[in-house]
């Protein structure tokens, strides 16, 4: 994929969104120079540390960054169509009909005052013309289909009622209930313990297949992308560090950022007496380098590191790093890396 | 539900019993004072002291004072007052209490409507002109002493201005409801509002505040991502939650009001409700007087908040488990 063909088989294709704050302190720059597509039928993880941008990324292309201060730059095509700078009431039909959100938290993320079945219907109703009984029925069904059990009674019991993992099925029975092209998941698992985060994902991945849906997934956890991703982005201080096929990225990651994350996934098969961590902290927003964000950060900074290196690579995998061929298998031929070794 | 609501209105019984036992110690109990002589007044003759002695069995045992002092009180209401002799307590309480209610109805309808349509407003415009403006109005609103808004809203429509635009505005008192409605509502139009002006002032700030925490809930954010127009987020998400805090202020101030607490506005107005008939009792230090109206004004208090209970219950769907 380079950044100036379109897919013609992308749902969402994304080229050089910015978006920015202005505050008392500076401009900081969320995003910085974002481009993506995403396939039919295809998921897509955006993966990164806290602050990386990858939330702010999804929100603001489908107009849910209210800030005043925000300025978003860049193109985002939805089937073809572009949406950046559609009005708020043309963003309506895409927001919750074509495309559909998960969020992180499934504690907040209900209006604690209605039903289940009444929030699903609502949203029913909002892009379908139906009637109240048919979309009762039609949010019945949904919930079956995310394994809620009994859902004739529970369609009526509100979100307080419900589990932490059952509260994220409901929100993914209304995110699928108008059957969007396009699902966007906001770290869809990380408020849940880890047996429920995996029946989440799984869940996930068979309605996928149902439905027939694209999903952006991000999250900061390379094992959830190795779960479910086709493909993933990997994203540090509001810029891609590398792009490329789940496999190639897991397997055979370029970009020492890449490196890091994958070291940081604990394995249960090798006895470590720490976690392992990246060095340093994630760079602010408010003061990223001219040249490469990871640099100050990076185990091989060269001089070169001082300008920022262009998004380049085979085929589809792509990385930002100035590192040659040669000087990356020499550093992988010294360090393990989780996924090859 | 239901269930709920029992259980609510069983305690608010109980609740009601305790305050009767305290009410009762505080004016019979206190040790050192005669309780006879108070009730009868500094000037009684030994005759009065010893009737008064009788009727409240006050060389009985305690609990067979109390309870007949509830008998003559809810049971035979035929307590007396010996200030001004031979006048029935009971029957100038319910005298009173309706026009207490009519007061304090009239105001809430607008204070409700004033108040959360502000906090509406302002919310809404949050960093525009408009917010700045309502919240300002608010304060001053709040700010305002009853008493001094009372006598000025008199001065201006019953002074000079009386027989040109304010010809309209009756000479103070009260018409029942029953009597002539629209009578009703003139006599009570300017009291109305400025006893409601306070409240209004109070809880449009209080909404403001409210809905604009509420709007930064993740909820809203869902709300968003479900397609939703930005009016149907605000009303039916926002402003739902945020009607939950508005409920539990109501019920308290609604409750105080209704116990006595218009009492500025009754006596600026000259309207003979619970508070000023309060206010009379306690110039006449006509002990059966007070006492019924704190009887009155704590169960008022009382009832208040259980209903508020209950209409809690039914707009938070999270308060039904927990009772």
């Amino acid at each position: 994929m380079s950044p100036e063909e379109t897919p013609t088989d992308a749902v969402l294709s994304v080229r050089d969104l910015s978006v920015s704050f202005a505050t008392r302190q500076g401009v900081v720059r969320a995003v910085d120079g974002l481009s993506f597509d995403v396939g039919t039928k295809e998921v897509l993880g955006i993966v990164g540390e806290s602050g990386s941008g990858k939330s702010v990324a999804m929100y603001s292309m489908l107009g849910l960054v209210r800030d005043a201060n925000v300025s978003i730059s860049g193109s985002v095509r939805f089937e073809g169509r572009e949406i950046l700078g559609l009005s708020d009431t043309e963003m309506q039909s895409v927001r919750g009909g074509e495309v559909g959100m998960i969020f992180q938290d499934p504690m907040t993320a209900l209006t604690p005052v209605y039903t289940v079945g009444w929030q699903i219907v609502e949203q029913l109703r909002a892009h379908n013309d139906m009637t109240k009984k048919a979309a009762y029925v039609r949010a019945t069904e949904l919930l079956a289909e995310v394994g809620i059990p009994d859902p004739k009674s529970r369609v009526n019991h509100y979100p307080h009622e419900f589990s932490g993992g059952m509260r994220q099925r409901v929100v993914i029975a209304m995110a699928l209930s108008c059957n969007p092209k396009l699902l966007i998941a906001d770290e869809p698992t990380t408020a849940l313990d880890v047996t429920t985060q995996a029946q989440i994902l799984d869940l996930m991945g068979r309605l996928q297949a149902i439905h027939g849906s694209s999903i952006v997934i991000i999250t900061h956890d390379m094992g959830v992308i190795a779960e479910i991703a086709h493909r993933v982005v990997v994203m540090y201080a509001g810029r891609p560090a590398e792009i490329g096929p789940e496999l190639d990225v897991v397997r055979s990651a370029r970009h020492p950022y890449t490196w890091g994350l994958l070291g940081a996934v604990p394995r249960a098969d090798v006895k470590t007496r720490r976690l392992v961590t990246i060095p340093g902290n994630a760079v602010s927003p408010l003061e990223v380098p001219t040249g490469c964000a990871f640099a100050p950060r990076c185990q091989y900074r060269m001089d070169i590191c001082a300008e920022r290196p262009p998004l380049r690579g085979a085929r589809d995998h792509l990385d930002a790093c100035w590192l040659s061929d040669e000087q990356r298998l020499e550093i992988r031929s010294t360090v393990t890396v989780r996924g090859e070794s | 539900m239901l269930r709920f609501i029992a259980k609510r209105l069983a305690s608010a019984i109980l609740v009601m019993f305790t305050i009767s036992v305290l009410v009762f110690l505080i004016f019979f109990a206190t040790p050192g004072v005669n309780p006879a002589s108070r009730i009868a007044g500094r000037t009684a003759s030994p005759a009065v002291l010893r009737q008064v002695s009788k009727e409240f069995g006050l060389n009985r045992p305690l609990p067979i004072r109390y309870g007949l002092m509830m008998y003559h009180l809810f049971i035979k209401q035929d307590l007396t007052s010996y200030v001004n002799i031979g006048d029935r307590i009971i029957p100038q309480i319910t005298a009173a209490a309706p026009i207490t209610l009519s007061l304090i109805f009239g105001a809430v309808v607008i204070w409700l409507l004033v108040g959360i349509s502000g906090g509406v407003i302002a919310a809404k415009n949050k960093g525009k002109f408009v917010d700045p403006l309502v919240m300002f109005f608010g304060i001053a609103a709040i700010s305002i002493p009853v008493y001094w808004l009372g006598e000025m809203v008199s001065l201006v429509t019953q002074g000079g201005l009386h027989n040109s635009i304010f010809a309209w505005v009756p000479n103070g008192g009260y018409v029942s409801l029953t009597q002539n409605p629209w009578q009703w509502a003139l006599h009570l139009f300017f009291p109305w509002l400025t006893l409601a002006s306070l409240y209004a002032g109070i809880y449009a700030r209080v909404l403001r505040g409210e809905l604009i925490n509420n709007m930064n809930e993740d909820y809203i954010r869902t709300a968003r991502a479900k397609g939703l127009s930005e009016r149907r987020i605000l009303y039916r998400h926002a402003l739902r939650c945020s009607l939950i805090s508005i409920v539990s202020l109501f019920g308290l101030d609604v409750g105080v009001l209704v116990g006595g607490a218009a009492l500025l506005t009754e006596v600026v107005f000259g309207l003979q409700g619970v508070g000023w008939l309060t206010y009379q009792g306690l110039q006449n230090l006509d002990l059966p007087l007070i006492m019924g109206c704190v009887m009155y004004g704590a169960f008022f208090v009382v009832l208040a908040s259980a209903a508020v209970d209950v209409i809690y219950a039914y707009i938070d769907p999270r308060i039904r488990v927990v009772a």
